[in-house]
């Protein structure tokens, strides 16, 4: 295409299966719009991007409390409604397969597949005491000006 | 007769879009392709991103809970 694509922008704030699902939805969705689609990773939302092995690192013991308290990787999020103490994102996965819907996972490795591009935010990473070596290959690392600036082009800006 | 045919029957959202994009990736101008879905919400979803590209909705109809859209490459 010769004119420039339109742009799309994603803030992924909640560590909400039911939200990350949503948002993942939504920029799978703007990607097959041919927008460029750009997700930004801040706060709780940062452990959808986790790895689901525990990767060796030097941490302090309150980053380490933190990492051992938070989710790690998009299969271990809990609900935002209903969690009933994980047995809440148990059932909806079960119902998403009935029904045919991807996986968490799986709407990543669309999102992925698709061009979709997904920003991590290192100011939050260093308050949760997340290193780039626990979080998925293939992330960009920026701050709140490569948001801006990428979303004062866009036409769609979500904060989910 | 379609140049494509797409099969996204049982698929849910975004699934379908997401095929047909990928569908329309793969044809020249002009060419046409053939999807297939029965996600509830197809008329207005393909109605919506046919509206924001440049390809063209030929035809689109319903039977038995089944969508048939024909979209010509723009």
């Amino acid at each position: 295409m010769s004119e420039s694509k339109e742009k799309s922008t994603i803030v992924l704030f909640s560590g909400d299966l039911d939200k990350a699902i949503a948002a993942f939805i939504i920029a799978n969705g703007a990607a097959a719009y041919d927008h460029e689609v750009t997700i930004f990773f801040t706060f709780w939302g940062l452990n959808t991007l986790r790895k689901d092995q525990d990767v060796a690192n030097e941490k302090g013991w309150l980053e380490k409390a933190f990492g051992r308290m938070m989710p790690r990787g998009a299969d271990k999020l809990g609900l935002s409604r209903m969690n009933f103490g994980g047995l809440g994102p148990k059932m909806i996965k079960h119902v998403m397969k009935k029904h045919n819907a991807l996986s968490l996972p799986q709407l990543i490795e669309l999102a992925r597949e698709q061009g979709v591009r997904m920003v991590a935010c290192t100011m939050t990473m260093d308050l949760l005491g997340l290193q780039q070596e626990e979080l998925l290959d293939g992330l960009e690392y920026a701050g709140v000006a490569a948001y801006l600036g990428d979303a004062a082009d866009a036409r769609v800006n979500l904060f989910i | 007769m379609a140049d494509l045919i797409v099969d996204a029957k049982g698929l849910a959202c975004p699934m379908p879009i997401v095929k047909a994009k990928k569908g329309m990736d793969s044809l020249q101008t002009g060419q046409l392709m053939k999807l297939q879905t029965t996600d509830k919400g197809s008329m207005k979803d393909f109605q919506a991103w046919v509206n924001q590209s440049k390809h063209e909705l030929v035809e689109s109809h319903e039977v038995n809970g089944v969508f048939t859209f024909i979209v010509k490459k723009g």
